[in-house]
């Protein structure tokens, strides 16, 4: 009796469950694709951060999907799809090389929006996201430039994209506006996460003669091998304190909720749009330490005259007083890229192909 | 010790049974662990193994999904037929993609119907090619192809790196490396059924295994060198004495295996990505290993177990989606089905005693 009771739920369960995903139409359904697992401590970490911001924003007003592990490649266009068939109206998805599978989706989908982070191309239903992690870069530069001893910056990049190269300028300006004699030199991982690469890549730095390190990869192995080897370093992402608790000065925290949170709102409120204006680099959600998706976590490892310089240049970004680009700019080959008086536009940010002063060797082409 | 001896009777109707009963094992002991992991287990049963089915477009996904791997395991039961042990589809499938891919950015003119075409031939030498390696090394100097072909693997992902990176990089990329889109007729179209319209991603490529699979079969079972492989495999002195050539053998082996491999990178390049990336294989070259020996080297067999295997990743993706369910949970249920459907047809096979050792 007892087994029949068992075949029939099962039975039953088969048949009604497909009808069970279409009935909650309060809520809003949000997806979110993710490249890793939260597991990484860096990139996806902080996505995560941004959902659960998300949830304790709306609690059940939202109901939400997340799909981790998922490569750049065929199965992210299914998954997004099948994000977009279950009836999410929103759909994060947290990668640069989900961009194709998105604008893929996107045209099968056209009530559906998409969020994708962070590529540059848009449609009707496609918007971007991105940060300026090059403004918590500037003050690392600073602290780094208050901090070497042997004038020597290790530097890891994880592909020479214009994206990572206005983080290591940004990271040049503010090491000059201190220490006119130290200098970076860059490692590229080719990676955006791999431990043993990083690791690698930061031992290199230090046998070179390196004692603070930087990094714009997303696993905490540098910091582990900084802590390992008396060097100091920032951590990426999200709070890698913990990992590193003698070596962090401080980490660039990239804090996604608020953006989750703002194109949540818009969408409920029917408002919800990519906000394409004329100048396209900026898209339309490019937010920094003003806008609260860049924070710095807490200043340790150093005296106090050395964070309060941190603390002003931070201050400064934030309030729009200190502007990073700001000319005379040079590349370190010698050729003038603005005269006094100007700035660098977003646009020329992202055309960046060129280390300024203070950075040893060329961009690899 | 414990001792297999091989049953001299093999019953078909335990042939039949014994896979039934391993996935009754796996379900039984998936929805332990989901009780313990305090999720629904019915609702996440269904999720698993039958929400890939409950709709036309999911089942076209499992397809898609499964289409590398049925190529690539389809030539690889070429080469475990005939005790030649190659781990190297990763790399071969990398190869052929790499090959075909560099032809279509570089002819771009070539007309359309010629070009997918050449693709596909450029995609088979590719792959061959590298499989060349472990076969001459093997034969020349008697070198392992097992390490031999999994070290050319990492070659083979440095190389389209590099590729990519440099000569084949797209201006227009901002520097990620990534190659132009191919041109329109490299491109394998999505199936658009009539009144229905497209599913998923169901491409014209899978068509392929429609024709290789039968191909394949007929070649195995009824020609000589089918039969010479199958003997090659379960005893070389008896085909030495039979005056097979054995270098000739693990040669052709070799080739055609690394062949379909490379013509699945095709297939799943042209149809899915459209470009060169640095990654264009996800472990489908390893996972088709399994997909061979699950299928019992049997081409039909391949067929349905690669049908298996992306049914568990789909239905992996689909609980995580509607229950929360980490991919490490249901990766646990991958392996279990794996697990028993393998010890399954060991035990059906071979006779289990434990013997005292002297």
């Amino acid at each position: 009796m007892y087994k029949n009771f068992l075949k029939i739920i099962t039975f039953l369960s088969i048949l009604v469950s497909p009808f069970l995903y279409t009935s909650a139409y309060a809520k809003t359904k949000v997806g979110f694709v993710y490249l890793t697992t939260p597991g990484d401590h860096g990139w996806t970490y902080a996505h995560e951060l941004g959902k659960q911001m998300v949830k304790k924003e709306f609690g059940n007003d939202v109901e939400i999907s997340i799909v981790e592990n998922v490569p750049e490649g065929p199965d992210a266009t299914r998954v997004i799809r099948e994000l977009a068939k279950q009836g999410n109206q929103i759909i994060f998805t947290t990668s640069f090389g989900y961009m194709e599978p998105t604008l893929k989706v996107a045209k099968e989908f056209p009530n559906v929006k998409f969020e994708h982070m962070t590529g540059y191309k848009r449609t009707k239903n496609v918007a971007t996201g991105n940060i300026r992690f090059y403004e918590g870069r500037y003050v690392q530069g600073v602290v780094a430039g208050l901090m070497t001893k042997t004038n020597k910056i290790g530097y890891i990049g994880a592909y020479p994209i214009s994206e990572v190269i206005m983080g290591i300028n940004a990271f040049a300006q503010g090491l000059r506006s201190v220490n006119k004699k130290a200098t970076i030199s860059v490692i590229w991982a080719n990676t955006w996460y791999d431990p043993v690469k990083e690791a690698d890549a930061a031992k290199v730095h230090i046998a070179e003669g390196a004692d603070i390190l930087a990094q714009h990869t997303d696993s905490p192995a540098m910091l582990q091998i900084a802590e390992k080897n008396g060097a100091l370093g920032f951590g990426q992402s999200t709070d890698m304190g913990a990992f590193a608790p003698k070596a962090q000065l401080f980490a660039s925290v990239n804090n996604w909720g608020p953006y989750y949170i703002k194109k949540i709102k818009q969408l409920k409120d029917g408002k919800w749009n990519t906000g394409d204006g004329p100048d396209h680099w900026a898209g339309n959600t490019w937010g920094g330490l003003s806008t609260n998706m860049l924070t710095l976590s807490s200043f340790s490892n150093m005296p106090s005259d050395v964070a309060k310089k941190a603390q002003e240049a931070h201050d400064g970004i934030k309030s729009g007083k200190l502007k990073i680009f700001a000319g005379p700019l040079k590349t370190n080959d010698g050729k003038e890229i603005i005269g006094a008086g100007k700035t660098l536009d977003d646009g020329a940010l992202w055309g960046m192909n060129y280390y300024l002063e203070g950075v040893t060797g060329k961009v690899p082409k | 010790m414990i001792e297999f001896t091989p049953r001299k009777i093999q019953s078909s109707f335990w042939a039949i049974l014994s896979p039934i009963i391993s996935i009754g094992i796996t379900i039984f002991i998936g929805s332990l662990i989901f009780k313990m992991l305090s999720y629904p287990v019915m609702e996440s049963l269904y999720q698993v193994f039958v929400s890939p089915f409950s709709r036309p477009d999911r089942i076209a996904d499992i397809f898609v999904k499964a289409c590398p791997l049925i190529i690539i395991g389809l030539g690889l039961i070429f080469c475990f037929k005939a005790n030649i042990w190659n781990i190297g589809a990763e790399g071969q499938f990398i190869l052929g993609t790499l090959c075909a891919g560099s032809f279509a950015l570089l002819f771009p003119e070539t007309k359309t119907y010629m070009l997918l075409f050449s693709m596909f031939i450029i995609g088979f030498i590719g792959g061959a090619i590298w499989a060349s390696i472990p076969a001459i090394l093997k034969v020349r100097l008697n070198v392992n192809e097992i390490l031999v072909s999994l070290m050319l693997v990492y070659v083979a992902m440095l190389f389209i790196d590099f590729i990519v990176r440099g000569p084949l990089r797209d201006p227009m990329s901002f520097g990620f490396p990534l190659s132009k889109v191919y041109p329109d007729g490299a491109i394998i179209s999505k199936v658009d059924f009539p009144f229905i319209g497209f599913l998923g991603q169901f491409h014209y490529g899978i068509f392929i295994i429609l024709i290789l699979c039968p191909l394949i079969w007929l070649f195995i079972n009824k020609t000589l060198p089918g039969f010479q492989i199958k003997i090659f495999g379960s005893s070389t002195k008896a085909s030495e004495f039979a005056g097979f050539n054995k270098n000739k053998i693990t040669f052709y082996v070799l080739l055609v295996s690394g062949g379909l491999s490379g013509v699945a990178g095709v297939v799943e390049v042209s149809a899915n990505m459209g470009r060169l990336q640095p990654e264009v294989s996800f472990g489908y070259g390893f996972t088709a290993i399994i997909v061979a020996f699950l299928g019992r080297l049997n081409p039909y067999g391949v067929v349905i177990a690669g049908i298996i295997i992306a049914t568990a990743k789909l239905g992996a993706d689909n609980a995580q989606m509607v229950l929360g369910i980490p991919k490490v949970v249901t990766g646990i249920f991958e392996g279990m089905l794996l697990f028993f459907l393998l010890a399954g047809e060991t035990i059906q096979k071979y006779k289990i005693s434990i013997r005292k050792d002297n």
